[in-house]
């Protein structure tokens, strides 16, 4: 896996083989992960694939069925929620309505007893950090959802816990200030150094803000890697669907070794790839997949190494982009390709033919 | 009284004006609220200014004189008789009200929070004592707290005492137990309520910022949980000032009770406005109290936390 810039690299938490099941629920099922001091990391995947229980046996809420957590190379089974180096930012942010602003933020300090200021000090400077400075004798339910959000965050910070846990902390807000706070709360991880970890499934947001994201469905981690690395090459169909639209191609396997696998299809040809990790032959079929905007509109007589022909089957336009359905002759699911609208796009007739340009490299093998 | 024509004059003439008075959300309100208030004013408020108005009248022999005067107060606030059953009452009610919300408090707690999905069982086995009238229960304690009563025998049995404890019923302490035993479910009823509305992410949230159980408790559960103890007081001070039937069966003479002496003075004295005037003076002094208790019991919170 490729290094993340900001982590020193020394685990921080270390999730072995952690299951947890309620009755004949298994709500997570042998769960591994080792993550970073000081990353961004994410929990990405659908309603109710376990992302909450594994935060909570994080936070010491509840405990593993099976397997064990380590913190900071502790042993967490004996360890309650109070003791643990780990602050919480709830999804519904449990703010105290019987306290202002400022007596939340210090509500975990109280039992610290600090001496001479030093409590008012670091409520003020955890206010400042997450910009309510001017609103700590506001009373809780004077505040906006963001402004909640933020003291939510506030009353963790100021902590100043090893690892910061956020359960869908902006799911909350409207988009607008959704995408405003994802900025901040990146800006805020990088300055304060903690390791972060984000639950969340919004694709995008995970995207945009994490050093790794853990991609999970029904209660397994389907796949552990940086945005980038998820996003290009995913290891299942499920974690491609999942993160933003996909083409799926039907394909033979026709030759593998260690590193590579060579996929016959209809329409791409014999495709040669890196063979993804995890990927696991089963019998000879596999998928090979290309994003939609991977797929690039070829006009007039522009010519490409690597094209393909078909007819437009229908065509959806979304202001800056247009989204193409195309008909590939052979293939059994029509291409969807997405264009900028520079070039005209938004203006190519349903039924015509056209001609589409790839780069090899944008394909990928995924087990099915 | 004017909520209810308001609000009856807007309904006969919807157009214009009246019609949007109707729809304002202040005419809704009136209109919605004009039954029971008209129902208070006429089984509440009138009862109340008839005793007042008499409080300042005069009973003379089988008539009464109607000139006003503040003599009645005077006894009622000088006569040490008066006085000490008024400072006693006061303080079996508040013994009574405290000591039941504390014995609520526990059993509202386990159901709230250990409850489960047996909830509504528990609220309906604690309400089957009241499946027998007032007087049987209040009879079932004379028969515990009797000279050849359960709790004597029981004590003697035990070899506690020799010979039976007198003092058990026909006492203060008498009045206090049954009181208490009486009251009890109305006090478990609103504490509960507001057990269950704190929001148990906030007890997650004290815990996860180091809080162990018994910080928690006492700087989320309880203070939010207030308002249903400060009902719970009231819910029971109010009334135990006012019972003049328990004192009476096991009361025995050191257990009278203000309400015993009112109802004496309507009775057989045969002298309603000195009556009303205990009464209205009782009125005001439980009122003064309750509203010290709530203050007391607020200032407490913000102590703890
Ligand atoms: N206390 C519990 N008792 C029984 N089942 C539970 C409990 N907590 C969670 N589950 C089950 O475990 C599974 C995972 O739940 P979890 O809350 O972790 O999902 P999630 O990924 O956080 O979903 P969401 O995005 O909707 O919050 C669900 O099927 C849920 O029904
Ligand atoms: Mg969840």
């Amino acid at each position: 896996m490729p290094e993340t810039p900001r982590s020193s690299g020394e685990t921080m938490i270390d999730i072995a083989n952690v299951t947890r099941r309620f009755g004949p629920i298994t709500a997570l099922d042998t769960v591994s992960a080792k993550i970073r001091e000081g990353e961004f990391f994410s929990l990405l995947g659908p309603s109710g694939c376990g992302k909450t229980t594994l935060l909570r046996l994080l936070a010491g809420f509840d405990q593993p069925t099976e397997g064990t957590i380590a913190i900071g190379g502790q042993a967490m089974a004996d360890i309650p929620a109070n003791r643990r180096p780990t602050n919480m930012v709830f999804q519904s942010y449990a703010i105290f309505p019987h306290m202002n602003v400022a007596e939340n933020v210090a509500y975990g300090l109280k039992r610290l007893r600090l001496g001479g200021g030093e409590e008012k000090r670091r409520v003020e400077e955890a206010l400042g950090q997450v910009q309510l400075g001017h609103l700590g004798k506001r009373r809780a339910n004077e505040l906006s959802g963001g402004q909640r959000q933020r003291v939510a965050l506030a009353r963790a910070l100021v902590m100043r816990p090893k690892v910061l846990l956020l359960d869908e902390p902006l799911s909350a807000l409207d988009k607008k200030l959704r995408e405003q706070m994802q900025v901040e709360l990146r800006h805020l991880q990088k300055a304060v150094g903690i390791t972060f970890i984000l639950v969340t499934h919004d694709q995008y947001e995970a995207l945009a803000m994490s050093d790794r994201i853990a991609v999970m469905f029904d209660g397994r981690i389907a796949q552990i890697a940086a945005p980038k690395d998820i996003y290009q090459r995913p290891v299942s169909r499920q974690v491609a669907d999942f993160l933003g639209g996909m083409n799926f191609i039907a394909a033979d396997i026709v030759g593998e070794d260690g590193s590579e696998v060579c996929l016959e299809t209809v329409g791409f040809g014999r495709v040669t790839t890196e063979r993804p990790p995890g990927f696991v032959v089963k019998g000879r079929s596999a998928t090979l997949g290309i994003r939609p905007e991977r797929l690039r509109v070829l006009w007039d007589d522009d010519t490409s190494e690597h094209e393909i022909a078909g007819t437009v089957v229908d065509r959806h336009y979304f202001g800056e982009i247009t989204h193409l359905i195309v008909e590939i002759p052979g293939l059994q699911q029509p291409l969807s390709v997405i264009e900028t609208n520079d070039f005209g796009a938004d203006d190519i007739p349903v039924g015509s033919p056209i001609r589409l340009a790839y780069d090899p490299e944008a394909l990928v093998a995924m087990g099915d | 009284m004017t909520a209810a024509s308001e609000a009856s004059v807007a309904a006969e003439t919807p157009s214009g004006g009246r019609h949007a008075l109707l729809r304002s959300d202040r005419a809704k309100g009136l209109a919605l609220i004009s039954p029971t208030f008209v129902y208070t004013l006429i089984f509440l408020l009138a009862p109340i200014v008839v005793v007042v108005v008499h409080s300042f009248w005069t009973q003379t022999y089988l008539t009464i004189d109607r000139t006003f005067t503040l003599e009645n107060y005077k006894t009622a606030l000088t006569e040490p008789i008066y006085r000490d059953l008024l400072v006693r009452s006061l303080y079996i009610s508040l013994t009574v009200s405290v000591a039941t919300a504390l014995f609520a408090y526990p059993i509202a707690y386990y159901i709230s929070f250990y409850g489960a999905q047996r909830k509504s069982l528990w609220l309906f086995l604690i309400t089957i004592p009241f499946w027998t009238g007032y007087l049987l229960r209040v009879m079932a304690w004379k028969v515990i707290l009797g000279y050849n009563g359960v709790l004597n025998e029981a004590l003697m049995g035990l070899g506690i005492t020799s010979q039976p404890v007198s003092e058990l019923l026909y006492s203060t302490n008498a009045v206090i137990i049954t009181l208490i035993h009486a009251w009890a479910v109305f006090a478990v009823l609103p504490i509960f309520v507001s057990l269950e509305k704190v929001d148990r992410t906030l007890i997650e949230a004290a815990t996860d910022l180091g809080d162990g159980a018994v910080r928690r408790f006492l700087r989320i559960t309880l203070p939010l949980s207030m308002p249903g103890v400060i009902g719970a007081i009231l819910i029971v001070m109010i009334p135990t000032v006012g019972d003049y039937v328990t004192p009476k069966l096991v009361g025995g003479t050191e257990g009278v009770m203000i309400a015993n002496a009112i109802e004496a003075q309507f009775g057989r004295a045969q002298n309603w406005p000195l009556g009303a005037a205990l009464s209205v003076t009782t009125m005001i002094v439980v009122s003064l109290m309750a509203g010290a208790c709530v203050l007391l019991l607020r200032g407490l919170v913000r102590l703890v936390r």
